[in-house]
């Protein structure tokens, strides 16, 4: 408890030292539940370059924007962090509302690429400076910036939930019969079908192009353009790579998402805060309890709700399953990829099986769990799961990580595909914001379960996994030791697991936030999953943004790709483990 | 790199594949289509063919499994069907994804309303079975079935469901969750027992 | 084999002699040309968000469907008899999904996986959801369920089984005369424009205009 009172006068510090070091253009954030310094657009790049060079902070870890309507401005914020551990800062540029206009910072942190390019797309805040902002999410001809506050979507029905439709006359009419093309799309009033012409991703090769140039070539060779399409049966999902070949070796690649957007975060603009609980399940649906405890830890940072003991463990218990599925299928996914075709993967299926049963039978569903509230979790164990539970972490699971272990890591055809193929080096996966497994692997021991310690993690004794050579091989290992560390820390949480009440107070269903910011981070399976929410005393939020480590460590993609061979590229990208659900939200 | 990596691998599968038949030797016919060999499949200590065999060997599901909503309704003296529900709209106003309509009932002299619903509609095909709805209810009335065996040709008919096609017995909710139902009815005779002040 | 077993495959109208009992089958060219069909359909993987996952499970070791027929999934199209949707279909994503399905050739079948697929599920009132896959292709059976579980991904492969029984030679759609007529595929404009509402497009302009006009 006694670092809740150190830790802000130590933020309050670097905040300080920046106002006394850029005395006319940073300025102390004082709106009330707000932290942070407001920085003046136009010396943004000259701030960011003093933190990152001068004041040690050289981790961005996110970049986002907020529609402030009422005021008049729109504002974009950015999370720094230190690489070698401790709390962090947020400092913001605002400007008016009408002339959206910023400089961006990947000239400093490249890490910010995909980002700014989504709150362009999103928000429609032009940086200047960027080298290729165009739309990633949505596609180009789409009308409008949809998180914009004035923005409204096809099926639209009121502004904030619960619609007054629903009760308590409730006369049941689908969404798409009230639209006259029985679809959930509306056009502006000038467009004409016939005189249409589509764009045909014409800015995206363009863009590759530009960037085939910057390469340099010296022998005339054609340059093959190939689409490694949405359907592939390894991408992992929908997700869509342009590259050029030069034979078989790749000259440049252009990632291309949006393929599942499902428009998390203007649903839980409308949602109260509860209701977004079952939504962010689906963010990343392979470790569904981890993005509950994100957006539990942030909201609670707002309420000051803190769990209970019992609730507090669980949550630990919990949360280790969980990277030890997703560690599974990664694995798993990754061999299927390099082409050992079913196997490993259905071993490894047959052990994630098991621990999906303990969370069918304590959370109520296979995947979607919906099991964390703020304060606490849902329901208690039943009957006979502390048994089942004690039984997969000391008696299955470290025999069966064993022999995982000794059936694929010493395989000859793995090392000589994986090994010194989609090398990070430890300053680029700063530079780049990579997160978890990429930047452990290329030598950087940041976890923030060790970093910036949150819930329990502190009691628990467990090693950070870090290897040092930052190729795909090393990625993998990083996967197989972090399951092992995870059955420590769950040994340890059943030992110890206390009795006692699960969730703080009465279940409510209006849980009530005051105004304010905050940023929850949690160290999910894939990297670091944060939660960045903006409330104003309403019951539904005013922002709310997931900085999704996915989306973020496919920033590096490119550079980790080129040079190799086409055939590694997908070793590369199952090497990074992404999901689409993440990636796209 | 001389290929023993690859060989001590192909032994860990030669290992499993073997494994099975010698499991299977060992039950002597009775592992496949009995209960207790779909339990001993489910546990941790399982070794060889993992595979239930649907739809001959049906895996049950445990209490807390959710899937599409379902009313309760007590059952009257003469067969007549009361619902628990009082419209009170709790649980429309706690769906998140807001696939519940619910229309309370008028009474036609007063004006007033009266705890009961003339119409209630979950439209299945919004649904995210989250089970807040359950969660929430303070009469116990809408709780999470447990049948999965839900598939249809045609949505637009079937997918709405309302009032007829939702309520079932208490009967049948005591069936699936044993252990909430008496947890229930324990609160509830409790919370009669009390002194009303 | 004990499908043909069960479903009786001889046809009831002739009686077959005691001692040829178990050597001769009368039946009709249905009920083999159904049974064919519908114990070797190849799904393709079309996983698009969560319930691909479960349809990796439904593959996987605990609830295999290679016992149904349909271990080869195929990532192309051309290869494949059913296209399983499972996960949410966006409006970026629908034009692909469209030239999917008319690359596949006859006959085909479309199961629509999960709440998302079938109407939208719980993304329904966003800007880039598509409110079911029905709306641009034939759906034949639809699975609700958030996501659906593997024994009720499997239910309703066997619902698809069933329907695939009831078919005929005499009326199934390819093999009619005339030619089957490939689905439109979407235009990506300021939203997404199915080119068969495009005249519906042109009645609301002009509804306005003259609406304007007189107003």
């Amino acid at each position: 408890m006694s670092e809740q009172t150190v830790a802000p006068v130590l933020e309050r510090s670097i905040e300080n030292e920046l106002v006394t070091r850029f005395p006319e253009c940073v300025s102390l954030d004082t709106r009330k539940g707000y932290s942070g310094v407001l920085v003046k657009p136009e010396n943004l790049i000259e701030v960011a370059t003093a933190l990152r060079d001068d004041l040690g902070y050289d981790y961005l870890v996110s970049v986002t924007g907020t529609d402030y309507l009422p005021e008049g401005m729109m504002e974009t914020v950015y999370h720094i962090y230190k690489a070698t551990g401790g709390p962090g800062l947020v400092f913001k540029a605002q400007f008016p509302r009408d002339h959206a206009v910023v400089p961006s910072l990947v000239p400093v942190f490249p890490g910010a690429d995909l980002q700014e390019r989504e709150t362009w797309d999103l928000l429609g805040i032009r940086f200047e400076g960027h080298p290729d902002l165009r739309r990633i999410l949505l596609w180009e001809g789409f009308e409008g910036h949809p998180l914009r506050k004035d923005w409204r979507e096809p099926f639209f029905e009121e502004e904030a939930k619960p619609f007054k439709s629903r009760w308590p006359e409730g006369h049941i009419q689908r969404a798409e019969d009230k639209n006259p093309f029985s679809n959930n799309v509306a056009y502006p009033p000038d467009f004409d079908p016939d005189s249409w012409v589509e764009d045909k991703d014409s800015m995206l090769y363009e863009s590759l192009k530009r960037s085939i140039k910057q390469q340099g070539s010296d022998i005339q060779t054609d340059i093959v353009m190939v689409n490694m399409g949405p359907q592939h049966p390894s991408t992992h999902g929908v997700f869509r790579m342009v590259v050029a070949l030069s034979g078989e070796t790749i000259v440049s690649l252009k990632p291309v998402m949006g393929y599942l957007h499902r428009n998390h975060e203007k649903i839980a603009e409308r949602n109260t805060y509860l209701q977004i609980m079952p939504y962010t399940d689906r963010l990343d649906y392979l470790s569904s309890m981890s993005n509950n405890f994100g957006y539990a830890l942030a909201v609670e940072k707002l309420t000051g709700a803190r769990p209970p003991e019992r609730a507090e463990y669980l949550r630990v218990i919990m949360a280790e399953f969980t990277r030890i599925c997703n560690h599974l299928f990664a694995i798993g996914s990754l061999l299927n990829d390099l082409g050992a075709y079913f196997t490993p993967i259905l071993y490894a299926i047959e052990e994630r099986e098991l621990i999906l049963d303990v969370f069918e039978a304590v959370a109520g569903s296979r995947m979607m769990c919906n099991y964390f509230r703020f304060g606490g979790v849902a329901r208690d164990l039943p009957e006979g799961i502390l048994e089942q539970i004690r039984k997969i972490a000391f008696d299955r699971l470290p025999p069966k990580i064993d022999e995982l272990d000794l059936y694929l890591t010493n395989n000859e055809i793995i090392r000589s595909r994986t090994e010194g193929v989609g090398v990070l080096t430890p300053e680029q996966a700063i530079a780049y914001s990579a997160a978890g497994p990429v930047l452990r692997a290329s030598g950087v021991p940041y976890d923030i379960r060790r970093a910036d310690p949150y819930s329990i993690y502190d009691r628990f004794d467990f090693d950070v996994v870090v290897h040092y050579h930052g190729d795909a091989y090393d990625r993998y290992l990083v996967r197989i030791e972090e399951m092992r560390q995870s059955v420590r820390i769950i040994q340890q949480a059943v030992k110890d697991l206390p009795g006692g009440p699960i969730q703080e107070g009465k279940p409510q269903y209006q849980v009530r936030v005051p105004a304010g910011e905050a940023y929850g981070r949690v160290e999910g399976p894939k990297g670091e999953l944060g939660f960045y929410v903006v409330a104003n005393g309403k019951p539904n939020p005013w922002r709310y943004h997931v900085r999704a480590p996915s989306f973020i460590n496919l920033t590096p993609y490119e550079l980790m790709c080129v040079g190799n061979k086409v055939a590694d590229t997908v070793a590369i990208l199952g090497s990074i483990d992404i999901v689409l659900g993440e990636v796209d939200r | 790199m001389d290929g023993m990596g690859i060989v001590k691998g192909m032994g860990v599968t030669l290992r499993r594949f073997l494994g099975t038949f010698v499991d299977d030797l060992k039950w002597l016919g009775k592992r496949y289509y009995t209960e207790e060999g779909v339990a001993r499949r489910r546990s941790t200590d399982t070794r060889g063919i993992f595979t239930v065999q649907y739809p001959e060997e049906k895996l049950p599901v445990p209490e807390e499994f959710r899937y599409v909503p379902f009313l309760v309704y007590e059952e009257g003296q003469d067969g007549e069907k009361k619902p628990r529900c009082t419209s009170c709209g709790i649980c429309a106003k706690v769906c998140p994804p807001q696939c519940i309509w619910i229309e309370r009932t008028v009474n036609p002299n007063t004006g007033r309303p009266v705890p009961e619903p003339k119409a209630f509609y979950i439209d299945i095909d919004i649904c995210m079975n989250c089970g807040f709805c359950a969660e929430f209810c303070p009469f116990d009335a809408i709780k999470m079935d447990h049948d999965y065996e839900l598939s249809v040709y045609d949505r637009h008919q079937k997918d709405i469901y309302d009032l007829v096609h939702l309520l079932k017995p208490v009967s049948y909710y005591a069936t699936i969750r044993p252990k909430n139902y008496a947890l229930e009815e324990a609160a509830w005779a409790k919370a009669a027992h009390k002194p009303m002040d | 084999m004990s499908d043909m077993k069960r479903d009786n495959i001889n046809s009831t109208k002739y009686d077959i002699p005691p001692e040829l009992e178990g050597r001769v089958s009368v039946t009709t060219l249905d009920k083999i040309y159904n049974w064919g069909r519908r114990s070797s359909i190849w799904p393709m993987m079309f996983g698009l968000a969560c319930c691909a996952i479960e349809m990796i499970c439904t593959a996987a070791s605990r609830y295999d469907f290679a016992r149904f027929g349909m271990e080869v999934m195929r990532p192309s199209p051309r290869q494949a008899d059913l296209m399983l949707v499972s996960g949410t279909v966006t409006k970026k994503m629908i034009p692909i999904l469209v030239r999917l399905y008319n690359q596949m050739p006859e006959p085909k079948y479309v199961v629509a996986m999960g709440a998302c697929a079938s109407g939208g599920g719980p993304f329904k009132e966003g800007y880039n959801v598509v409110a079911g896959v029905d709306r641009y292709i034939p759906v034949d059976v639809y699975i609700p369920g958030c996501p659906p579980t593997p024994q009720a991904l499997l239910h309703g492969l066997i619902t698809l089984q069933r329907k695939i029984d009831t078919q005929s030679i005499k009326t199934v759609r390819w093999y009619r005369k005339e030619p089957i007529e490939a689905i439109p595929v979407p235009i990506l404009g300021p939203d997404v424009l199915d080119p068969r509402q495009a005249n519906i497009l042109k009645e609301i302009a002009q509804a306005k205009q003259t609406e304007q006009a007189q107003g």
